[in-house]
């Protein structure tokens, strides 16, 4: 845990060497359901980049500014899902309002965001290592473009393989597992670039 | 009749209904744990608790609880008992909770838990309900133990920290690294798949 890492490598590393989803395992749920196809990955992808940076930030402020001052650390998995509940609904209802087009493309992915464990394992993350908040931030936008990248990768790769012949026991998520297994296995060779932990 | 009814409760758990390779639930933490036996033996411990006890709650609620916000009911629930295990934890095993990190507070976003509660006890009385959570945990548990065991025996040449493997045994660092996680559940799910009942199984099996 270096504190002097800035904010820019942190941003980096969050993508390519500390991928959240290919080395923390985070959001695995919807990766496993979502990425049949690119154009449905993308659309998930770019609400949690969205909802990601804004709650990093808001989860940072409600922690460090509330829960610590009111001596009410142990509460802080309550408070973190009721923030990113409230701003998924917030947001919802923004756009459905004013951007009927963005709602059509993201609307139905965004419900499925408050119960993405990337999110809220963000926040959990970049309170074990001490961010500070420009480093939170970062680490939440790196974090769900490293997201994004892993699931439309994973998406581009289960479109072309529709035709393949998997064997019957392997269909499905057994399969989506062992390529991801090699996605990460490629991911490893950025590790010596960077290193946060 | 009441003796049976709890067997298929547990059965359906542990095998035929298992949350994680049949419906593919809580797969973040049964992919970051389990490099080590000891690791993994107290998440499924904790996932235990907290399914069956939220189970029991949620059901004793269930008469009181409004329909319409029972989601936010559910997840408060699960998070009150998170966070007991999280500060037990923290007290008495402080080197696991470490290694552990955020994954126990991910629990509250492991959607077997939440399943549990909207599938089963929301319709039922508080002592099956229970048994439900227990059973449901111990399947979780049991795949994230198998899949453990093989991580560790293939990464560090040990189980539970005690060493099996003969003395020229070389390491496969690659099972303890996360893609070992990736192709050990996906084998798991292969072998697992290929046993045991096929029908009502869609094509596409993940939701």
């Amino acid at each position: 845990m270096e504190l002097g890492l800035s904010a820019f490598v942190i941003f980096f590393a969050a993508i390519f060497t500390n991928n959240i989803l290919l080395t923390n395992f985070l959001g695995m749920c919807s990766f496993l359901a979502v990425s049949r196809e690119v154009k449905s990955s993308l659309g998930l992808g770019l609400a949690v980049i969205f909802v990601m940076t804004c709650t990093s930030a808001l989860n940072y402020l409600v922690y460090h500014h509330l829960l610590v001052p009111l001596d009410l650390v142990h509460f802080r998995y309550i408070v973190f899902i009721i923030v990113i509940a409230a701003f998924v609904q917030i947001v919802e209802m923004v756009i459905e309002r004013f951007s009927p087009v963005l709602y059509v493309i993201l609307g139905i992915f965004i419900p499925l965001i408050t119960v993405n464990c990337a999110i809220l394992g963000v926040a959990l993350f970049m309170i074990i290592r001490d961010y500070s908040f420009s480093q939170s931030v970062a680490y939440g936008a790196g974090g769900g473009i490293g997201w994004t990248l892993a699931i439309v990768a994973m998406g581009g790769i289960r479109q072309r393989m529709k035709g393949a012949k998997v064997p019957r026991p392997l269909e499905g998520p057994g399969i989506t597992l062992i390529i991801a297994g090699l996605m990460a296995l490629a991911f490893i060779g950025f590790t010596g670039m960077i290193q946060i932990q | 009749m009441a003796k049976s009814k709890s067997m298929a409760i547990f059965v359906s758990g542990l095998w035929k209904e298992n949350p994680v390779f049949r419906q593919i639930l809580g797969i973040c933490s049964a992919l970051a744990v389990t490099n080590l036996m000891m690791n993994t033996l107290i998440m499924g411990l904790s996932l235990i608790f907290v399914t069956a006890m939220s189970n029991l709650t949620v059901s004793a609620l269930r008469s009181i609880t409004p329909v319409r916000i029972r989601m936010m009911v559910q997840t408060l629930i699960i998070a009150s008992y998170v966070i007991i295990v999280d500060i037990l934890l923290k007290a008495h095993l402080p080197d696991i909770s470490e290694a552990l990190g955020p994954y126990v507070g991910l629990i509250i976003t492991n959607c077997i838990i939440m399943g549990r509660c909207e599938a089963f006890a929301r319709h039922n009385t508080p002592w099956p309900s229970l048994l439900d959570g227990v059973a449901s945990g111990c399947g979780y548990a049991f795949v994230l133990l198998t899949v453990a065991f093989f991580r560790e025996l293939l990464g560090f040449g040990t189980v539970f920290g005690v060493r099996l493997m003969p003395g020229g045994w070389t390491n496969w660092t690659i099972m303890v690294m996360a893609p070992g996680a990736f192709f050990m559940l996906g084998g798991f799910i292969w072998v697992a798949r290929s046993f045991g009942p096929r029908d009502g199984e869609k094509p596409e099996g993940a939701r």
